[in-house]
Parts: structure tokens; sequence; C-alpha cells
């Protein structure tokens, strides 16, 4: 693999080769697509995508997500986004991924530009690089396109008519260890905050871009809704805490808010998926059937940065299967959201679509992650053609006390009870998902992830009369996240987490009665440690990251590339000169007074609301979801005048679909009825 | 799975078996044989073919595939044939397939199966192998010396480990030909289908073997044609030529 990175002056000039702006350099990487591992992902033209004419365009957007195409292409955000941005007329939207080594090698060689798959276009071509971070693993492959495609690193340089680089992504809420790359970044909901920028940037060109790029920052900054972090200084106390974060000049806000898209159904994305030609990691039409969480667990920055719960209608998830089936002819269909059992039409949901297309060999999949017999009724539902993968619970913390502390609400007794039912209909496998290194976590706790593990065998095994039942456990190592109860907690420090996860294994490994059945998967403490130190670093970490870089990081999320020794050699001679280095960012544990990196980003949730659930998850109080219960005061209803919108609509049947399924079911009454969200305050969408 | 039993469903039996020969040109000659598996099967479903399925927990369409062109090649003569549950004219199927495919996975032709034993009709390949800064007369006296020798043994690597194999005898024809966007010269070879696949990679192995031929650009290659092959003239004919007489 490549580990270094060239030190002569590529700029986007040279890489142009003297061709026009906006000109295909396909001709350029052809030859050396012969040379390299499947090539495939790297030449566009998926069923779907879209390449439009350069000159009829007024603002362009590289839509990158910063990992490989096999990862990146399915991603429903970049996805919903490209089609958005293409749905305009003057607007035009290209997708880039992360090059692998063996690329990078020969594009750096014959000087080849960081390229869109669909038009191949030179990157810094473009108005705008948006890159979606759904992981902070991410960061050393933006740089690494950044350089690819001859734009400078550091904001700082670009000083003309380079691109924007605007982050966004559920990443992008702590965006400061990255601020030093970025133009901007975006939090929350991209649909209309994509729209809200093209705007910007489309006026302040009709005006001749006054101001230069100066200028136009300050316009996308002036919103309020999009963070530009060179407005803002970040002042430190000799200790290494941050003393302020405040704007260096008086004309951009103190605090930066969130997007929250109100009414899923008024935005029935994606309408036609891309159906990529390479295999990918998830090959289905997915549509998400809500958006946001309010069950509450502590540890879950999703569920925190998305509220309110905003559910899509049954008749639009219908809507937008059945016209997604149509464009891409893909076999599955996924059923997305944080927890899409919650949804209040989700029994009416998955009976409908599984009557509609039972005949056409679709399958459903629903991610099922709550622990109830509830989900077991509804995984029958969906594997009725037949094909049954393994059903999967996320119990989360091995102990009860543990599951108090993380707010998970599910007894042991919930999930034997769940299990039994599902081995008794007939499933073989359970798949078990927990998290190991939660806040107060002790031994204890982990080691009875074993026992449950073992409980569930033995009662499969009296459920199903066999005893060729499995269930596996899947470890995850828990980083904390900004924006969560658990934004202040001390993380476990990598040598902790391994000795925990060995005496785990050895608990499970040495039960000659249930030891065989019980499969376990983790993997080591290493890289939560880089995760955490990005997850909450601050503008810092910058440094780190670039060194890494530099050093030859890339594909971080990928355990064949990721070199936890190099992250630390980085850091350590990156923080040399600071008070900070790898634990004070990681390991130790904030208190309430200390100004945290992210707190001018405004998620909505009131700091002292994450402050109290923080002390109340110490004390190992649960709390309920204000969905059935009343409001917590998260804060997020009030600061960002949103709502919860659920339903159910009142609708239950749906007509079928005139295509390839001629004598189905008797058409039903209320399928023409005009339908009335329960949530009668709906405003306007935001 | 014990107890458990492949649902009760109807499957509708095959009424009618097409088939297809189809193109995998420009850029889309990078996709791997499973690539267009998938696309093919995610073509079928967005025409609204009437596709068989098997039977059993994981029913799978009828689609079967013969002999696909290495990923990397451009093909004009790849062939797969479809199970129906109705029948339908020949014509609109190629067409709702080529119009659902995209541009570069090119529906050129289909058939109604009259005939069994397709695969066993497709007896030899011409392949069009174009060198790309390589001297006229550098070629003809590689081709020379390849058509001299008795055998070439060559190394692929496959899946059960590195194979060595003759990648002369199974070569029925081979001709070099001035492209007209010098300087390029064209290779055109008929090759027979035998056991161990001799691909163009393998034809280009031998000439380096006997000639040292060494390409400075990485050669295109695209297969013209797949069929019988007529030893007299050295001529790869039209597989589906008893179809349509059927």
């Amino acid at each position: 693999m490549s580990t270094t990175v060239s030190e002569h002056l590529v700029t986007r000039a040279s890489l142009r080769a003297g061709r026009d702006v906006g000109a295909s350099h396909f001709d350029r990487l052809e030859p050396l697509l012969a040379r390299i591992s499947k090539p495939i992902q790297y030449v566009g033209g998926e069923v779907n995508s879209v390449v439009k004419d350069w000159e009829d365009a007024t603002v362009r957007w590289a839509l990158m997500y910063p990992d490989a195409y096999e990862v990146g292409a399915p991603n429903q955000g970049v996805q919903i986004l490209y089609e958005i941005l293409n749905g305009r007329e003057d607007v035009l939207a290209e997708r880039t991924y992360a090059v692998w080594p063996d690329l990078e090698d020969l594009m750096r060689e014959h000087g080849v530009p960081q390229f869109t798959v669909d038009g191949h276009r030179a990157v810094g071509d473009f108005d705008v690089l948006g890159l979606s971070f759904a992981t902070e693993l991410g960061y050393t492959n933006m740089l690494n396109a950044l350089d690819l495609a001859g734009v400078p690193v550091h904001a700082a340089d670009r000083l003309g008519d380079e691109p924007l680089v605007i982050a966004g992504g559920h990443a992008a809420f702590n965006p400061e260890p990255i601020a030093d790359f970025l133009d901007a970044a975006v939090l929350g909901d991209g649909e209309e905050a994509v729209l809200l920028i093209t705007g910007i940037i489309n006026q302040w060109k009709r005006e001749g871009r006054p101001g230069g790029r100066e200028e136009l920052l300050l316009r996308l900054a002036r919103t309020g809704s999009i963070y530009v972090p060179r407005f803002y200084d970040v002042q430190y106390l000799p200790d290494g805490r941050i003393q302020r974060v405040a704007p260096n000049r008086s004309d951009v806000p103190w605090r930066v808010s969130k997007h929250t898209l109100m009414d899923l159904d008024e935005w029935s994305y994606p309408k036609a998926p891309l159906v990529p030609l390479a295999e990918t990691v998830h090959e289905r039409m997915s549509v998400e059937i809500f958006r946001g969480c309010t069950r509450g667990c502590r540890f879950c920055q999703a569920g925190m940065i998305t509220r309110p719960v905003r559910e899509r209608s049954i008749t639009g998830v219908a809507e937008i299967v059945e016209g997604g089936l149509k464009a891409t002819g893909f076999e599955e269909v996924g059923l997305l959201s944080l927890s899409s059992a919650d949804h209040s039409e989700i029994a009416d949901i998955a009976r409908n679509l599984a009557d509609r297309y039972e005949d056409s060999q679709t399958s459903l999949s629903l991610p099922s992650t709550r622990v109830d017999a509830f989900n077991v009724d509804l995984a029958n539902e969906l594997s009725r053609n037949g094909r049954r993968s393994g059903l999967t619970f996320a119990p989360e913390g091995g102990s009860e006390r543990m599951r108090r502390v993380i707010n998970k609400q599910v007894t042991e007794e919930d999930l034997i009870r769940t299990v039994t039912t599902a081995y008794a209909a007939g499933w073989r496998h359970v798949k078990l998902y927990f998290m190991c290194g939660l806040p107060t976590e002790t031994d204890d706790d982990v080691l009875q992830i074993a026992s449950m593990a073992k409980e569930v065998i033995k009662a499969g095994r009296e459920a199903s009369g066999r005893r060729d039942i499995k269930c596996t456990v899947s470890i995850g190592g828990f980083v904390p996240k900004p924006h969560t109860p658990f934004q202040w907690a001390s993380q476990l420090d990598h040598e902790s987490t391994d000795a925990r996860l060995a005496k785990l294994k050895d608990a499970i490994r040495s039960d000659r009665e249930y030891g065989k059945a019980i499969g376990l998967r983790y993997h080591d403490g290493k890289p939560g440690i880089v995760e955490g130190l990005l997850s909450r670093g601050d503008r810092r970490i910058a440094r780190v990251i670039e060194q890494a870089w530099r050093a030859g990081a890339r594909f971080d999320g990928w355990s064949e590339h990721f070199s936890f020794d190099r992250w630390m050699e980085c850091a350590q001679s990156a923080l040399s000169d600071d008070e900070v280095d790898v634990d004070w960012f990681t390991t130790r544990e904030r208190d309430r007074t200390e100004v945290l990196p992210w707190e001018h980003l405004d998620s909505g949730l009131d700091i002292d609301w994450l402050w109290d659930d923080w002390q109340d998850a110490l004390e190992e109080i649960a709390v309920d979801d204000c969905r059935w219960t009343p409001c917590f005061d998260c804060g997020v209803c009030d600061q960002m005048d949103t709502h919860i919108q659920v339903g159910p609509t009142g609708v239950t049947e749906l007509p079928m679909p005139g295509i390839g399924v001629p004598s189905c079911a008797t058409p039903l009454a209320t399928t023409t009825q005009s339908v009335t969200r329960q949530d009668a305050s709906k405003t306007n969408g935001g | 799975m014990g107890n458990r039993r492949p649902p009760d469903r109807d499957i509708a039996p095959v009424a009618q078996r097409v088939r297809i020969r189809y193109a995998r040109r420009g850029r889309l000659r990078f996709s791997s044989h499973r690539d267009f598996q998938r696309a093919l099967e995610r073509g079928i479903r967005r025409a609204g073919l009437p596709i068989a399925f098997s039977a059993g927990f994981s029913p799978h369409p009828k689609i079967s595939y013969a002999n696909s062109a290495p990923t990397g090649a451009a093909s004009e003569a790849e062939y797969a044939e479809i199970g129906l549950t109705a029948a339908w004219d020949p014509e609109a199927v190629r067409a709702a397939l080529d119009s659902a495919l995209p541009p570069g996975l090119d529906v050129v032709d289909a058939v109604e199966a009259h005939t069994s034993d397709f695969a066993q009709r497709l007896e030899a390949s011409h392949w069009r192998i174009e060198l790309v800064d390589v001297e006229l007369p550098v070629a003809q006296a590689a081709r020379d010396a390849f058509w001299a020798a008795g055998r070439i043994e060559v190394q692929r690597m496959a899946k059960s480990g590195l194979r060595t194999f003759d990648a002369r005898e199974p070569v029925a024809q081979l001709q070099v030909e001035p492209d007209s966007q010098a300087p390029c010269v064209i290779l055109k070879a008929v090759v027979r289908h035998v056991t161990v696949t001799v691909r163009p990679d393998d034809v280009l192995a031998a000439l380096r073997r006997v000639a040292d031929l060494e390409p400075p650009v990485p050669p295109r290659v695209t297969r013209l044609a797949q069929g019988p092959l007529d030893e007299a003239t050295c001529t790869v004919g039209d597989p589906f030529a008893l179809d349509r007489r059927g």
C-alpha cells in the first residue's frame, strides 16, 4: 500500500493537463483500470446514475462518502442528496469515493486527479465537495481525496475558486477535529440544507462573486445553521481545557443549530436509487420508515441528535417501496430506522408489503433491535417466503444494572421469553449484540453476558426440543460520543477492554454444556481509542489526523489498513507541545463546568438535561420514552420548534399495485380514504 | 432447519426458454461475470419479464450462463438462457432487457430455444486484441514464431493454484493486421474451447514466451464471436442458427 504522500506540489491546474474545467478524465484513468483490482467500482454507469452537461448547471456538487465504493455507494444519505440536487435543473451532483491504495499509487504516478464516478470529472473543478461522515474513521480518506484532487488540505490555504469543503453526517456534530480542513459543516438533516447552500452559492455567483470566498462563507455562516469554523476562535486554559469558543467577528451567530426536516412524507426519497454494478455491502431498496428515536439509550448518539421522532406514513412508505422496486429491480426491501419495530404502523406495513410482494420473490428485512415477542411475529411475517436469516437482538448491557445505566429497558425475562418464542417458531440461530466498556461497568457486568447467553441456549433447547440451536454474541467497544449523556464519561482504556473480553471468552469457552453453542465475535479495544480521540477531540486533533494521513493512514475503518501504533506515534509527536494527550481526550472523565469542544453547536438537546441524565445513569435510574409518556424536557422540540410526528394514520390496508400480480387479495374499502395524520398539530414542514 | 419445509408455493413452470446474446462494451467491460449476473437479474425485474424461479427455500431465477469473457475484456458475443413462465416474442424480450440494462451491457439478439446442448455449440471464440505502440513487423514476427511452435506452455493462477498448460494447440488461427490508427496492430485469434480455456492473456503470454513481445500498454481485448467452428475456414458461426430454424 501507499505510505507516503508526494512532496512535490500537485495543483488542480497541473492535474487538469490542459483540458477544460469539468472535462472527463476517463481516457487517462482507463489504462490504469486494467492494472488494479475491482476496476468496476470506478467506472460509474450504474442504473439511475446521472451525468449532466457541465455548462447547463450553475451550482455543481461533488458528493463524497469517504470510504470505498462498496461501502459508500449504498449510503442512503448520499443517494438522497444526489437525487434532490440532480432534481434541480441548474444543479449538478456527482459522486466520488475513496480510492484503494493500488489505484491511488497509479493516480499519483500518472497525475490523474480524484474523480467522480459519474462523469469522471476532477473533484477540484466542482463548486462544493460535500462529505458525509457516518464515522470519524473517514477523516484520513477526506485528506487523501483533497490531496489527490490538488486541493489544499487546509481550508486557510484555499483562497480562490477551489471547492467549498463541507462536512455533514453524524460525525459533523463535532467537526472540531477536522475544522482546519473544512470550509463549513452542516448539522442534521441534509435535504433542505443542501438546497439552502445551493441557493446561496447561486445568488453569490449571479452577483459576480462579490467579496470572493470570504463573503460566500460569511453568507453561509449568517444563516445560523451552517457552521464555518474559520469565523470562530478557540481559547484554551493553561491546563489544556477549553476556555471558550467564540465568533471572531460580530456578524455571525454564537451558536449554530441543526437542521430538522419535518414531514418525511413530503420528501419521498429515494425515488430511483442507484443500482451498483459492483458488489456492495447493502443491495436492497432501502426506505427510512422514521427518523429520530426517543428510546433514550444513553450511549446512542444517533438517537440523541436526530430527535424528534418523525414517522413516514404507511402510504408514504408503500409509495417509495413501489417506485423504488420498479426503478431498481432490487429483490430485497429494507425498512430502515433506528428502531424499526417502534413505528406505530409497523405491523400493517410489514403485512401489507409481504402481501404485495410475496409472489415476486421480494424479501423484506427490518433491522429489528428491540427485545420483545412482537418482533418475533414481525420476523415471521417478513420471512414468509421461506428465507430466514438470524434474528438479532441488542440488549447492549450484560447485567440488569448495566441496562439501567444505559437506559436500555429490557429485562432478562423479556429476552428469554422472546428468544424462546423465536426458537419455538423454528428459528435456530439468534444473534445478541452487547457493548463493552460502558460507564461504571465492572468485570462482573460483562461476565453476565456469558450467563445470559447460556440461559438463551438452555431456554432454546427446551423450547425447540433440539440441541442444534446457536447463539452468536457480538461485542462492540463503547466509545463516548458528543451530544449524549455519556459525553462526559471516561472511555475504558484498551488494555482493560481486552482483559475484560478475555475473561468473557474464557467464561463461555470453559462451559462444557453450552460453550460450543455460543459464538463470540469482538474486536480488540485499540481502534475504539482512535475513534474516541476523533469523536471527542478539539481543533488540536487536526494535527494528529494530518500527521497520521501523511504517514500513510487511510481506510481506518478497515482492520487490514488500520495501524494503532501509527496513530499513537503521530498523536505523541503532534501533541508534544500541548498539555494534552490521547488519554486526556479519551479515558479522562469531564466535569460539568468544562467547556466541551462542541458546545457552540446546537443539537437541540439541553445541556442541563444531558447532565441530569448522566447523573441518573450513575444512579441507575431509567427514563421513559416521550412517545408514550409525558415530555421529559430534553429540549429538542422547544429549542428547534419541532414536535413528534407519529401515527397511526388509520390506514391499515394498501391497494395492490398494478404490476406482476394479476390476482391478489380482495380490494379493500379503506384504500381510497384520505390520510389524516394523528399529529393534528402538524406544521408547515419546518 | 430440521422440521422446516419450504413454504407451499405454486412454482409456475417454465413455459419458454429464450437465449440471448449480449455485449459488454466500453467501460462496462470492467464488470465481472458476477456483476453481470446481478445486473441481469435486476434488469429482468425492471423489465417485468415473467421469469421462472426454482423451487426450495431460496428460489433462484432460472437463468443459465455460458462461458463468460474475463473481466476487463469487452465482448460482442456473450450468451445466457432465461426461463419464462409465459411465452414472449424473443424480440420483445431482447428490447425490454436491453432498455432495462445500463448502456454498455447491450442485449443484441434473442431466439426462442428449440434445441438442447447450447453450451456445447460454443466451440470456439474469435478474439480481437489491440496492441498499441507495437510495430507491424514485430507483431508479424511474433505471430510467425507462435505459429511455428508445436507447443507453448504458459502459466496462469487458477482457484486451485498455478496451472501450466499449452496455449498453442487450441489456437486455430492467428492473424496480424495493421490498424488505421497507427501505431497499433490488431491480432485476431480463433481459439477452440478446450478443458483449460485459453484466454487472450494466455495467447499474449505465449507471444511473450516465444518472441519477447511485450506491449507497452495493456492491450484492449474484445470477443467478436462465439459459436461452432468451421475447421476448414477457421470461422466461428452463429450458435443461434439451429434455433432460428426451429
